[in-house]
């Protein structure tokens, strides 16, 4: 573990060479520039997964079941194997170890062996010369299924099953994971309330939608097997490979590729990225699998639909004494990162909203549809949405402003939550001041059809924990320099996000040369250290610090041999524009190659152990290194007639810490946005009789370019005392305020309360109705279900110690 | 990715070969001009000709004529943003021209033709599926199975009707010019569909759309309102046309024309009988269009429910009514 001590080293808020904010201080940080890679990536050069091709080439096309809940008899697959060019087939018998990318998880085989659980679970694999015949033979796979009664509902899923369970063993028919947490006390908070409210919510499932599918290839040659992938995660595929395949992770290398998108649909170990390994094995050739986008759908492990209860009381003047939030969670078919997904629908209210007392009971069942996993704001998008709605009717029931009654609950910075997690840097307060500047919000027009919402939101910098446990380092980097050139490795894995060109940046500055000669090889499990993955927004902040930590030994290195070299001393030495102190860099390379031989850094990155204070079942869930805030303004017009919805304009305010590079955080923060919007009024992951409802990108919406709104950033820049150069998060947390502030401007512009998402002409004409008919203004769930909870863990509080940071 | 089936493609040099080859290959062939409709369908195996018959390059489908009494000729092979950029066109059919510009995207209206968007597919979500969801799911009628998965009581098939052109083309009264075996012969747009989303064009073996004939506007003034999910992209969910002869604010003439409710375009003259001779004022749109929605019967196979679909057909036919009304007549050149 680090010592405290390691960690006021590893501080980064004092920056060589100027002063923390003086925006002249830095050569390449905070300067708005292109992506590394974008020349490649607008002329088309980059090779991604489906563009790799390898001579002798057998293509995998996977066999998917049609049913969403059976059992398995027997597979033959005489017919299909005796087809000429096919190569082998391949079922689930031959690779009976489960895996998951959760170790309290692992109940998947890559082929279904036993039973399958979803209309698109593989069950069978082909490898032939093509990618035709591969899809022919797949059709003559005879499978014996006996039918089981699906389970298609949370409410379905809570009962007793009418044949058997999805998964053997779930307890409470097909409960998947329970939690029960209580901080502080709640019941006294209830009754010292002047005020207290309870609204039910739900938000439905969507899938990631990123524009590339995904694909991987697998050679295995000399005893060693090479997988490329369009992963996120190539630690994980790692270890799911070794443990699948039963090759130790040295005989292992997983290749991540070029990325067009991620948003979480590909952090797990998948089906096919296991089989063409299997395959490649089997015949000695290498074999490809990308999957078409009907099967991205069936992969999916796209946002969890949540039904959500949440009760709070509050004071007169608006100060919120206790909360109690339930969620149900509709998991599909398989675990994924569920349980932590039931956490997470819980750990980051207290991260917003400072919370006296606090219980959180989660429920995931699973049911037959595809399994549900980690989507851009992993479980936290449901319950930000149900909170900001829920404060909004508590202000109206209060006669308060939506703000203010927020602005009263405000989490500090510098202080420990109700649950224990650590806040450091915390612009909650500005960003709502931006937005609210910006918007005019509070000087709106009123009028009919028109109206304006408000939300705020918070995210971590990166899991504080590992997906599975262990005291290595989350993010590690080398950094090779030599008469050659400067090359970064680190595990990172740039799925679109720009963590290359961040690694680049950094390293740049730190060697005062330009991020074009930074060479950077990234995200290969065999050349490059352990880096977890690109989830839980943690890259530029784990993989950032480790690369500064490699680089400014390095740069000691070269200015010790520098200073040598030239008879000064290395305090006066500067390191900018290619120079060190009067050398050239390779000038001082040399120096140094010739006073040390071969030079070389390496740098990591762990959370350090303060980030959280209390130890309970499910505490590895919410704790960061930083939090970012981000809060939103969405302006839009509602036809009272026809129920549609027309977002004019989005203000939204992100508390970035610094912007490393401007062009990459506006560009994630638009993608936030969009996917918000997508998801407030759009998309879906819907079924029908066990079927998905939308397997194409025609049928299942999402917003087009000329559905987008003008959207007006306002990034907030108070660096963070750890984050690299005070850098934090921008990948998920924007996206988190949009959803709730466009039902609070549709509320605004009519009058009813839509409390479901996605919103729908008609969801709001039923709501209409109801209002002119005088019943409840609303469209939304009723009622939560009869959960069986445990017993509430009582956590202790903080000690006062810890509190005051 | 989804692939194309093997086929051969044949590339005749004229109509007439054209339609020798469509008739010689009878069921396994079939016409294709921009194939916007016709290749996803191929690749999800909804649709699976083994012979494609070219159509694009004949100079004899692409042309396009104003007559001296206004009206307009288009070649089948048009592209829609070829229609978009003909501002004569535009001007005196600006109901056709706006239908032209809402059909799916720029990128596909730059590739999909005139003779395309009217002969288009029906489509139903259990039909526009995978082979895969629809070997899940179970074969329909349109795919060559028992039962319709919508309506399983039902004997036919009720696959909507998704053309944005064809409610205005019967709006105005255009005709169809149609090649076949036969020679030509030339028939009102309407006749073009039959209410079967199964087999909803009534083209005997061989025969191919060759032009749209759209009549001189003579006075009349004409709308098209498309309802849809997004701003681009999608299929109607409704489509309302309106044809209308409005003299010193009396109406002297009117069609409306509902797309995207059944399986072919639905015209309802009963309807707007009752308006001739009336002045067209707000009441009067409010009951046509009420009138509209009452009898138009969306079913549960498209985007969004049929219940909102079938009370927004009352919206968007008074909208295009009003569009309608307030259009500039074009002059007789």
């Amino acid at each position: 573990m680090s010592t405290s001590r390691e960690w006021v080293g590893r501080r980064l808020g004092t920056v060589p060479g100027g002063g923390e904010d003086g925006d002249g201080a830095f050569q390449v940080v905070g300067k708005a520039m292109p992506r590394v890679d974008a020349v490649s990536k607008v002329t088309g050069a980059t090779v991604y997964a489906d563009d790799l091709s390898f001579p002798g080439t057998l293509h995998c096309v996977l066999l998917r079941s049609p049913l969403p809940h059976a059992r398995i008899r027997c597979i033959d697959v005489q017919e299909a194997a005796g087809l000429p060019d096919v190569v082998a087939v391949l079922t689930g018998a031959a690779m009976p170890t489960r895996f998951g990318v959760s170790p309290s998880s692992e109940e998947e085989q890559a082929l279904a062996a036993d039973k399958v659980r979803y209309v698109g679970e593989p069950v069978a694999a082909v490898a032939a010369r093509d990618e035709a015949t591969a899809r022919e033979a797949c059709k003559m796979i005879q499978v014996d299924y006996e039918l089981l009664e699906p389970v298609t509902s949370i409410d379905q899923a809570l009962e007793v099953p009418m044949d058997e369970p999805i998964h053997a063993a779930s307890k409470d028919g097909n409960v998947h994971r329970l939690a029960s947490l209580e901080f502080g006390d709640v019941d006294e908070g209830f009754a010292a309330s002047d005020h207290v409210r309870e609204d039910v919510f739900f938000y439905e499932g969507s899938n990631h939608l990123a524009m590339e599918e995904h694909s991987a290839t697998a050679i295995f040659s000399d005893g060693q097997l090479t997988v490329w992938s369009s992963t996120q995660s190539p630690h994980s595929v790692h270890r799911a490979l070794s443990s699948v395949l039963g090759l130790p992770m040295r005989r292992v290398r997983v290749v991540a590729t070029p990325h067009g998108g991620g948003f979480g649909g590909k952090v797990d170990p998948c089906s096919h990225e296991i089989v063409v390994a299997k395959l490649a094995m089997i015949t000695g050739r290498p074999v490809k699998c990308t999957l078409t986008r009907e099967e991205v759908f069936y992969n999916h492990r796209g946002r969890h639909p949540v039904l959500m209860w949440v009760r709070t009381g509050v004071t007169q003047d608006g100060r919120i004494r206790a909360m109690h939030f339930r969620t149900a969670l509709d998991g599909g078919a398989h675990a994924s990162l569920g349980a932590a997904t039931t956490y997470y629908t819980g750990a980051l209210q207290p991260a917003t909203y400072d919370l006296p007392a606090y219980r959180f009971e989660g429920c995931r069942v699973f049911t037959n549809k595809a399994p549900c996993g980690p989507k851009r704001g992993h479980g936290t998008p449901q319950p930000r949405f149900a909170l900001e709605l829920h404060l909004d009717k508590l202000a109206e029931d209060l006669g308060m402003d939506p703000v203010e009654l927020r602005r009263r609950n405000y989490v500090r910075p510098n202080s420990r939550t109700v649950n224990g997690l650590r806040i450091t840097s915390c612009a909650i307060e500005k960003v709502t001041d931006e937005v609210l500047a910006a918007s005019g919000f509070s000087r709106r027009e009123r009028r009919d059809g028109h109206g304006q919402g408000f939300a705020v939101s918070a995210y971590l910098c990166g899991a504080g924990t590992p997906m599975y446990l262990n005291r290595m380092p989350h993010s590690e980097v080398s950094l090779k320099v030599d008469r050659g050139g400067v090359t970064v490795f680190c595990g990172a894995t740039d799925i679109g996000q720009g963590s290359d060109t961040v690694l680049a940046t950094l390293v740049a500055e730190e060697l005062g040369l330009e991020r074009g000669d930074v060479r950077l090889v990234t995200g290969d499990t065999g050349l490059t250290p352990v880096d977890l993955g690109s989830y839980s927004s943690r890259v530029t902040f784990m993989a950032g610090n480790a690369a500064i930590e490699a680089a400014r030994k390095m740069r000691a290195t070269l200015v010790a041999a520098a200073a040598e070299h030239s008879g000064s001393r290395p305090a006066e030495m500067t390191v900018a524009g290619g120079k060190i102190g009067p050398l050239s860099f390779e000038q001082a390379v040399a120096a140094a190659e010739e006073r040390y031989g071969t030079l070389g850094s390496v740098g990591s990155y762990a959370p350090p152990p303060s980030i959280s204070a209390s130890k309970y079942r499910g505490s590895a869930v919410g704790p960061s290194p930083a939090f970012s805030y981000s809060a939103a303004v969405v302006d839009l017009d509602a036809d009272r007639v026809s129920g549609e919805v027309r977002v004019n304009k989005v203000w939204i305010a992100h508390d970035i810490g610094r912007a490393l590079n401007p062009v990459l955080v506006r560009g994630q923060v638009e993608g936030g946005v969009y996917m918000g919007l997508g998801e407030a009024l759009m998309e879906a992951q819907a079924y029908r009789n066990g079927l998905l409802h939308h397997p194409s990108v025609l049928e299942y919406k999402t917003p087009l370019s000329s559905d987008m709104p003008e959207i007006e950033q306002l990034l907030v820049e108070q660096p963070d005392p750890e984050g690299p150069y005070g850098a934090k998060e921008v990948g998920q947390g924007p996206l988190l305020p949009v959803v709730p502030a466009v039902v609070s401007a549709i509320h605004d512009a009519l009058g009813v309360w839509v409390d479901e998402v996605p919103v729908t002409p008609e969801k709001i004409l039923r709501a209409l109705d109801a209002h002119a008919k005088g019943s409840d203004p609303r469209t939304g769930p009723r009622s939560f279900p009869e959960i069986p909870y445990p017993p509430c863990e009582k956590v202790a509080l903080p000690d006062a110690a810890s509190a005051t940071l | 990715m989804l692939r194309l089936p093997r086929f051969s493609y044949l590339r005749p040099a004229s109509v007439a070969e054209a339609v020798a080859m469509l008739a010689d290959h009878g069921d396994r062939s079939s016409v294709i001009a921009g194939g916007t409709d016709l290749l996803p369908k191929m690749k999800r195996r909804q649709v699976q000709p083994t012979v494609l018959v070219g159509i694009a390059h004949l100079e004899a489908l692409s042309h396009r004529e104003t007559t001296a009494s206004g009206a307009v000729e288009i070649g089948a092979s048009r592209t829609l943003t070829s229609v978009l950029k003909d501002a004569e066109l535009a001007h005196h059919q600006p109901g056709y021209a706006q239908a032209a510009g809402l059909v799916s995207s720029p990128a596909l209206r730059n590739t999909g033709t005139v003779g395309g968007n009217l002969c288009v597919d029906t489509r139903c979500n259990y039909y526009d599926m995978s082979e895969e969801w629809r070997t899940a799911s179970g074969s329909c009628l349109k795919t060559g199975g028992e039962l319709c998965r919508l309506a399983p009581s039902s004997p036919r098939c009720w696959a909507i009707s998704s053309s944005d052109t064809a409610p205005i083309a019967v709006a105005l009264g255009a005709t169809a010019v149609v090649a076949g075996p036969e020679g030509e012969r030339e028939v009102p747009v309407a006749s073009l569909y039959r209410d079967d989303g199964n087999a909803h064009l009534a083209l005997g073996r061989g025969e191919i759309l060759t032009r749209l004939r759209l009549p001189a506007p003579d006075g009349w003034r004409s709308s098209y309102v498309k309802l849809r999910r997004r701003s681009s992209m999608d299929f109607p969910l409704a489509g309302a046309a309106v044809a209308l002869k409005i003299d010193r604010g009396v109406v002297e003439g009117c069609r409306l024309v509902l797309g995207a409710v059944a399986s072919q375009p639905v015209e309802l003259s009963d309807l707007v009988h009752g308006l001739v001779g009336q002045p067209l004022d707000e009441e009067a749109i409010e009951e046509v269009a009420s009138g509209a929605s009452r009898l138009a019967k969306p079913l549960d196979n498209a985007d969004l429910s049929y219940v909102w679909r079938k009370r927004m057909v009352k919206e968007i036919v008074a909208r295009a009514f009003r569009q309608a009304a307030t259009s500039e007549v074009a002059a007789v050149p």
